[in-house]
């Protein structure tokens, strides 16, 4: 059945349909519509203080074994990384869905893509979360499936960060192919009934707590090639490679329909997952192109992670294409390309910043 | 009630006090095993493997709402949030008073021993006008912050608010019979206890005891 709804509405119809049962939330834009959503469905929830009550009472109520998660944004999702900190630290099943928006501070309130590190490696941790970057509705349904599913599989806090662009834009939204037929995986008390629990986050010595985050690693591993996504598009024959990620991995999509019309040979790597990042994929197309572009809506936070993962044996130029706070559309990405190809290494655009290499590769 | 490990607390030190009378309490109404205990951070750290029920650490400021979390999800249950007088009354204030405002069915157990002992003596927001403290080494300015007085304004019927002391056990036991009960019967409770703090208020014996009756003229014991 096809129909015709807003990002926010599919990822509540996603919420029910994994059989979350409560909700706790703070007004902000652009995620309030999920709570709102939530509300008018008939969904449990509590409008709590501030973010913070919010965060912390879904780490109280996944502790008791309640399918519990919230949603916000820039400076909320800011407040949030207290509880998501604390959830890391005790391997909590806690599922939050952002709704990204402009920054630092309050930033712009509809979009951005400034909030990648915050998601990924937000508190005072490692980073041991599930970060999912949506680039359409159908995706933001799959993903929020996959969020709640997997933080309960696995316990790490799963993020599915999304933007105000596509929480807020309708569009047609179809339940169909991979969407269909997931099966939820059930909450589970971690606090049982009739056991003694004694359960710390805060270690006295430092050995302690290296060998819980030992732990924490190994269990982080292990699931990295299971869990990592990303798509692939035109790579097969490609010189340039796009990297870029949800609704920008939407238009750098588009752009390489246009590209490859006027002949340049141009291929797509979205990571789907920010965390765990599809690096071995990532490599494998890296050693065989000439060129990485990474385009984002940001200063370079997705760049960032991909320096971070990929394989530094590996030798290819790296330019970037960054646009922090600003929408990018497809012809924006194929009218910098095209100039850029023209003038084969020419000079940097406006916004299109070319370096040799980047910093932290040295 | 037995202990399930050796206290960690400094010697002297009275949060074991009101641990133990609280456990004494759960075990006779036959709660211990639907009891949650939810630790702030600051010394009630210290009880995250003290008695044989299930306890968890929270972070600092955080033990209200994340009890609230656990409450609404398992109505059954007991929730009690153990916190020093800065982690409910400073950083953890805004998430207290709401908490009580929505006459939320938990219990919070406030130990009040006048500064941030943990982390060696700083000003709390019950630090008396006059004492001195490692932040305020002339002398503290303010006057007290009153907590169940102040929650007193928005609690709903039926919710329970008291101070005690923990050289009146009889008492104190007394009030947290009324705060778990309280919260059998859906409503908020907040005891605070007047607690001692040798290491920081840096008496011994008898001036520890004496320090603790002259709270008492600063802050009232008794139900509110």
């Amino acid at each position: 059945m096809k129909q015709f709804l807003t990002g926010s509405e599919v990822c509540v119809q996603a919420a029910f349909d994994a059989a979350a049962e409560m909700m706790y939330g703070y007004p902000i834009t652009p995620a309030t519509e999920v709570f709102t959503g939530w509300i008018k469905r008939g969904g449990k929830y509590l409008q709590t203080e501030d973010e913070v009550a919010a965060g912390f009472a879904v780490c109280g109520a996944v502790m008791a074994g309640q399918k519990a998660f919230t949603a916000t944004a820039g400076p909320g999702h800011v407040l949030m990384q207290d509880a998501l900190s604390m959830a890391e630290g005790m391997r909590l099943p806690f599922v939050a869905v952002i709704g990204a928006r402009g920054g630092p501070s309050s930033g712009t309130v509809i979009y951005s893509q400034q909030e990648v590190t915050l998601a990924c490696f937000g508190g005072n941790g490692e980073g041991f979360r599930l970060v999912y970057s949506p680039s359409d509705l159908n995706e933001l349904y799959i993903l929020t499936r996959r969020a709640f599913n997997e933080a309960w599989q696995y316990k790490f806090p799963a993020i599915v960060l999304s933007d105000g662009y596509l929480l807020k834009s309708k569009g047609v939204f179809e339940l169909e192919g991979e969407g269909q037929g997931i099966q939820n995986v059930p909450p589970y008390s971690l606090i049982k009934q009739g056991e003694v629990k004694h359960w710390r986050n805060i270690y006295t010595f430092e050995e302690e707590l290296y060998e819980v985050l030992e732990q924490y690693k190994k269990d982080f591993d292990a699931i990295k090639e299971k869990l990592a996504t990303a798509e692939e598009y035109h790579t097969d024959d490609a010189e340039i490679l796009l990297i870029a990620h949800g609704i920008v991995g939407a238009s750098a999509k588009e752009a390489v329909d246009e590209l490859r019309n006027q002949g340049v040979k141009v291929g797509l790597f979205r990571p789907v997952t920010l965390r765990p990042f599809p690096k071995k994929q990532l490599d494998e197309l890296a050693g065989r192109v000439k060129k990485i572009i990474i385009i984002e809506s940001s200063l370079g936070q997705l760049a960032n992670l991909v320096h971070q993962e990929f394989d530094p044996t590996i030798s290819v130029a790296i330019e970037y294409l960054q646009k922090p706070a600003l929408g990018i559309e497809p012809r924006n990405i194929v009218e910098e390309i095209l100039d850029c190809h023209s003038r084969k290494s020419g000079n940097p655009g406006r916004w299109f910043l070319t370096t040799g290499s980047p910093p932290s590769r040295g | 009630m037995n202990q399930t490990n050796p206290a960690k607390f400094c010697p002297g030190c009275g949060y074991p006090i009101a641990l133990m009378l609280l456990g004494k309490i759960l075990e006779k109404k036959g709660l211990s095993v639907n009891t949650v205990l939810g630790l702030d951070i600051g010394c009630a750290l210290l009880a995250w493997n003290f008695m044989p029920m299930n306890i968890v650490q929270t972070h600092h400021g955080r033990v209200a709402p994340t009890m609230v979390g656990f409450k609404r999800a398992r109505p059954d249950s007991i929730c009690v949030g153990i916190t020093g007088d800065g982690g409910a009354y400073a950083i953890g204030l805004q998430n207290l008073l709401h908490a009580a405002k929505r006459d939320e069915a938990v219990m919070i157990l406030v130990i009040n021993n006048t500064v941030y002992a943990m982390t060696g003596g700083q000003t709390a927001p019950t630090t008396l006008c006059g004492q001195k403290t490692d932040t305020h080494p002339e002398g503290y300015e303010e006057q007290p912050m009153q907590g169940p007085e102040l929650l007193k304004n928005i609690v709903q019927h039926g919710a329970f608010l008291a101070r005690a002391a923990v050289n009146d056990p009889k008492n104190l036991m007394a009030y947290l019979e009324k705060a778990v009960e309280a919260q059998q019967a859906g409503h908020f409770a907040l005891v605070e206890v007047l607690s001692f703090c040798p290491t920081n208020w840096k008496t011994k014996g008898q001036a520890t005891l004496n320090y603790l009756e002259g709270l008492k003229k600063h802050f009232f014991v008794g139900e509110k």
